[in-house]
């Protein structure tokens, strides 16, 4: 509203607009709740203020007002809950075909891989009305990363990946903050996301990314390492076909099933030996320390482009009981 | 504190007087009892939770590293793991007949249960620290040179190891993978049993006051409060090493092959 | 009762014995009360030049005042210092330690030599503190988060970890007094519902110190050997896990907000029947509460956690239990509303402060709710709606709660009584600044601005400089006390046994009290809390 002194964010996602009612929601009742309090406060001060000749009356309590208003609370906020868990769980369940974006955070700043190859740092464009899911993790402290006028946040931690994702529905440039202390430059570590109409974003695509889409250099890089000589395109070679596995269930030769997220396909890359196909020998070496965050984002991408699905599969954060976190990061 | 107003002439002042440990703001040895155990129990309560934290941690890791924390538990010595675990059970066992003895008013006994408690106690804190110089040796306490070759070594069937023989790369990373995982098993065995130790050796302290105190007839049928809650502390303790020992030591003693 | 002839020469708990060794290695619970005093106003003090510091900087958009580095150090400090050497401590280490035996009718505490310890522990971790903060400080927020303190931060992070590992043996052995006092030395006839209920808090706060402060005080243990000894427990890089760390730091300090709002609620309830000259409305429920405040008050820990990357289905139940564990602080604000209601109300200082919680409790809690709600988290978790948030309920609730009960007992336990015009004026000094300081941080929280932000976007400055503006005010009303408070100790008028014609059996002995604090031992005979059968206070003691 005013320049220098703003009253609302500015609601420029699809989260934001259904947040923003049910801050609403929580205000009207808090503030309808505040002024109850205060007004009965008041007129109770002034009523039975002391006065000459009049005795207060002693009065015990009273079971029915007391359930009355341990009920009726409870089911105000039962609402709040509702209203909040369904929000949640929307914004913890990044839509199938959410394009997506590479997110490393370090001291003091935003890393970002677009999947069709541009790189950014501290700025994120995005077209307006796109599904965009953020798949994020950080190099050394925990960071988080916050855009209020989408209304979204979500802690980025070492050695594991988590998720964010949001659909812009206003063009415009907007604040990006890190949301979690992580040292001297913390307030420094800020940028923004620049939502352009769909034509402009075209254009600034073409210009940024000479160099191919993210899963072109996962390619190139996929045979200049050699991963070609084992994991051969059609027919079986000393490695499993990687085609059609993102996604899916991998039998291991211990009798365990798990699914190709990105996380087994770092693990796989970093630790082979700690999952091993069933039929295959564990002879596949390990790139640890030859590959760094990007281009391990870059062949995760190359592989998840080989499966038929739609690269949008998010992957598992924080997942409930003791899900081993993958192997560490560099 | 010279003023004592309030006791004056009344059955409550004969009582203090007659009684030098009963503290002037109790009304009755039996309150004053019933005061200091509670207070042992309620604290007893806090040491649950300040061990309960590492514990919480513990069971994380093990879930998440079972294979590292069944080699490295393997490692443990189990004979003198037992061997301690015997020692301190005994030592809970002379520390209860004490209390009995004072209980009859028999200092004799008492003195002489509360002397094998110390024994028994000192024998287990003699013997923690033989294993840890072994431990030392075998270099697996964290920070200290620490090296867990010798697991790999032990357990290359069982960490796939022996399938990865053709390549050093792989093989190599593994064994890092390898020395981390056990490293956090070691260093929360090193808290556990150190914060144990700690736990001990100011127990013992404590028995030596009270060993000193049943010397010098101090305790009666009536009155044997501090023997009393010395003794609930000393079983905790135990009981702590109870839990300890399988959690640490038993992970997996007959590994599945 | 008539004003009861005040000697100055009669014997009281303040000169029954002169000297310092006689206040150093004292074990009467009300000179250990006032040694607690002592020491937490200083840390008050420091505490709050922090703050100063930070608000200073904050009045610009652009770091100006001081690098970002001494910027993180004293956000830091000025957390730790109110919360673990204030906070934690104030309402109990003073006014319980003070009043609780005398409240039960008993000599002293169960256990009055560790009391004396427990200050003596508290007095060696501010030491550590203080030797932390000379020799560089600590910047890893208050929160300590791994693997930023564990491995990253260049501060002195293990002498404040080990001083608030220590301070937390104080608050351990303070619980434990309390507890075991109330279950063994009630005098004859107070039963536990005859107990005032400013006992009942205490007694739910000291379950939560003694269960609590224990995992803290291994977690920073754990970060200390982490730091000191390399070993990789909180380091992804190594095989740990840093969100292991927020789980166990947060079961402790999701409790302790508890540890800081029950006593407040704990005078609450002393105050409001004795200036409504009425029983306290729904006393069982009230007491209960305090008990559901403490139990549910441990599970909801992982409310903190929310964007942290735990499961979608423990996020769910964390806030749903975050969402019950409003009710009974509901419940507390409604009773003592209807406590009001047919009374005949007086308005004192002690009852200013007591209006101006329930206000300030009411807004901070709700604002609480906000944040239960997961999808609204999302958006103002480590935002300045949190920051606004906890010092509703902390400042504007818990601190309120203490100058309410230090003005109420000041009169028993100095035996004089302070300027009530004075007390007034600085009551609502304090409503006034408080108010200004902390609701613009709610607005410009939901804008966006982050926490623990050295620099920030200049649209967010005009709310900074109102809440700085704010605090500059609220610090005159924290100061106008201090002045008039100790004024009184020379020149405030004697005062007599029951000023306010209290019940409660504190009020039954001289003010100050005897070291033993009664002459015989009490029989209650009397529920708590009966105002009908109290006379009124005099004029005198109400329109000075």
């Amino acid at each position: 509203m005013f320049d220098n002194l703003p009253l609302w964010p500015t609601a420029a996602s699809s989260h934001a607009r259904y947040e923003d009612w049910l801050f609403l929601f929580l205000t009207v009742v808090s503030a309808a709740m505040t002024v109850l309090i205060f007004v009965v406060i008041a007129i109770f001060a002034m009523k039975f203020r002391r006065r000459h000749g009049r005795e207060a009356t002693q009065i015990e309590g009273s079971l029915l007002l007391e359930i009355g208003w341990s009920v009726a609370p409870l089911g105000v906020m039962m609402l709040m809950f509702v209203g909040g868990a369904v929000l949640y769980f929307v914004m913890r369940t990044p839509p199938r075909d959410s394009a997506q974006v590479y997110v490393v955070a370090k001291q003091w700043m935003w890393k970002l891989q677009h999947m069709e190859g541009p790189r950014e740092i501290n700025q994120l464009h995005v077209p307006v009305d796109r599904d965009v899911e953020l798949i994020m993790t950080s190099q050394d402290v925990i960071h988080s990363f916050y855009v209020p006028a989408f209304r979204v946040k979500q802690d980025v931690i070492p050695g594991r990946y988590t998720t964010l994702w949001f659909r812009a529905t206003r063009p415009g440039t907007y604040h990006l903050f890190c949301a979690q202390f992580c040292g001297t430059m913390h307030s420094g570590m800020i940028g923004e996301v620049v939502v352009m109409e769909p034509r402009d974003y075209q254009a600034w695509m073409l210009n940024a990314a000479p160099s191919g889409t993210l899963a072109q250099s996962g390619m190139t890089l996929f045979q200049q390492l050699g991963c070609n000589t084992c994991h051969v395109s059609e027919t079986q070679g000393r490695g499993p076909v990687l085609k059609g596995v993102f996604g899916n269930p991998v039998q291991l030769d211990d009798g365990r099933t798990v699914i190709a997220d990105e996380n087994y396909i770092r693990e796989s890359i970093l630790v082979p030996a700690a999952k091993v196909v069933s039929g295959f020998k564990p002879i596949m070496p390990s790139w640890q320390g030859q590959v760094n965050e990007e281009q391990l984002n870059e062949l995760i991408a190359y592989i998840k482009s080989l499966s038929p699905a739609p690269a949008g599969e998010a992957v598992t954060s924080g997942a409930p009981g003791g899900t081993a976190p993958p192997p560490p990061a560099q | 504190m010279s003023d004592r107003a309030g006791i004056g002439e009344t059955p409550l002042a004969v009582e203090h007087e007659d009684r030098p440990e009963l503290r002037h703001h109790f009304a009755d040895v039996e309150q004053q009892r019933n005061a200091a155990t509670l207070g042992m129990w309620w604290f007893l309560g806090t040491e649950i939770m300040f061990f309960g934290g590492m514990f919480c941690a513990y069971l994380v890791y093990r879930r998440w590293y079972f294979p590292e924390f069944a080699a490295a538990s393997r490692s443990l010595s189990l004979p003198i793991g037992t061997f301690n675990t015997t020692v301190l059970i005994c030592s809970s066992l002379t520390v209860a007949m004490s209390v009995r003895a004072a209980q009859l008013g028999n200092r004799k006994l008492q003195v002489r249960m509360l002397l094998l408690t110390l024994l028994f106690g000192l024998a287990f804190l003699g013997i923690k620290t033989k294993e840890w110089g072994d431990k030392y040796k075998e270099h697996h306490i964290p920070t200290f040179a620490f090296n867990a070759h010798d697991l790999i070594e032990d357990n290359q069937h069982l960490f796939g190891l022996d399938k990865l023989q053709g390549d050093p790369v792989k093989l190599r990373e593994r064994e890092a993978e390898i020395q981390q995982h056990s490293k956090i098993f070691f260093s929360l065995y090193f808290a556990l049993t150190g914060m144990h130790a700690i736990h001990m050796i100011v127990g013992v302290g404590i028995f030596v006051v009270v060993t000193w105190m049943a010397y010098k007839g101090r305790f009666t049928p009536e009155y044997h409060t501090p023997l009393e809650i010395a003794g609930l502390y000393w079983h905790f303790v135990d009981i702590v090493w109870i839990y300890l020992f399988p959690l640490l030591y038993l992970i997996d003693r007959k590994p599945i092959s | 009762m008539a004003t009861a002839v005040i000697s100055t020469e009669r014997k009281n708990y303040i000169n029954a014995e002169y000297g310092i060794r006689s206040w150093l290695l004292t074990t009467d619970h009300k000179r250990i009360a006032l040694l607690y005093l002592l020491s937490i106003t200083f840390f008050f003090f420091i505490g709050g030049f922090f703050a100063l510091l930070i608000r200073l900087e904050l009045l610009t958009p652009a770091g100006d005042l001081m690098t970002a580095d001494m910027y993180n150090k004293a956000f830091t400090m000025h957390g730790q210092i109110m919360v673990f050497f204030f906070l934690i401590p104030s309402i109990p280490a003073v006014l319980g330690n003070f009043l609780i035996p005398m409240m039960i009718g008993a000599k002293d505490l169960a256990f009055p030599r560790i009391n004396l310890l427990s200050w003596y522990i508290y007095v060696a971790a501010g030491a550590l503190y203080i030797y932390c903060l000379a020799t560089g400080g600590v910047d890893t927020g208050w929160t300590f988060y791994t693997p930023y303190s564990s491995l990253f931060s260049n501060t002195r992070v293990v002498e404040a970890g080990l001083s608030i590992f220590i301070v937390g043996f104080s608050s351990i052995l303070t619980g434990l007094n309390f507890v075991v006092t109330v279950h063994r030395m009630r005098a004859p006839g107070m039963t536990w519902s005859r107990l005032p209920l400013f006992v009942w808090s205490h007694y739910a706060t000291s379950i939560i110190m003694l269960l609590g402060t224990p995992v803290i005080a291994i977690t920073l243990v754990l970060v200390v050997l982490e730091r000191t000894l390399n070993l990789g427990i909180f380091d992804p890089s190594r095989g740990g896990d840093p969100v292991l760390f927020q789980h166990l730091f947060w079961f402790y300090s999701h409790p302790a907000v508890y540890i800081m709002i029950l006593p407040s609620m704990a005078v609450m309830s002393e105050i409001i029947p004795c200036f409504s000259r009425k029983r306290i409305f729904g006393y069982t429920f009230v007491a209960m509460s305090s008990i559901a405040i403490a139990a549910i008050g441990f599970l909801v820990w992982a409310h903190h956690m929310f964007v942290a990357g735990i499961s979608l289905y423990s996020a769910l139940v964390f806030s749903f239990l975050s969402f019950l564990v409003a009710v009974p602080s509901a419940v507390k604000v409604f009773n003592w509303t209807a406590t009001m209601y047919k009374g005949s109300v007086s308005f004192s200082t002690p009852m200013l402060y007591a209006m101006g919680f329930i206000g300030l409790f009411t807004i901070g809690g709700l604002t609480g709710l906000f944040l239960a709600t997961l999808g609204v988290d999302v958006h103002v978790h480590d935002t300045y709606f949190v920051i606004a948030h906890f010092h509703y309920v902390m400042v504007g609730g818990a601190v309120m709660g203490y100058l309410g009960g230090m003005h109420f007992w000041w009169p028993k336990i100095s035996g004089r009584m302070y300027p009530e015009g004075w007390g007034r004026l600085a009551a609502l000094i304090v409503f006034i600044g408080f108010n200004l300081t902390f609701f613009p941080q709610f607005l410009v929280g939901y804008l966006g601005m982050p926490r623990r932000y050295w620099q920030y976007p200049p649209e967010y400055q005009v709310y900074n400089v109102l809440s700085t503006a704010g605090a500059s005010i609220l610090a005159v009303g924290y100061l106008l006390p201090m002045v008039y408070l100790l004024w009184s100790l020379r020149y405030g008028k004697p005062a007599p046994d029951n000023p306010w014609q209290a019940t409660g059996l504190e009020w039954r002995t001289a003010s100050p009290p005897p070291t033993f604090n009664f002459d015989e031992t009490p029989e209650v005979t009397w529920e708590a809390y009966e105002y009908d059968t109290m006379p009124l206070p005099d004029e005198v003691t109400l329109e000075r």
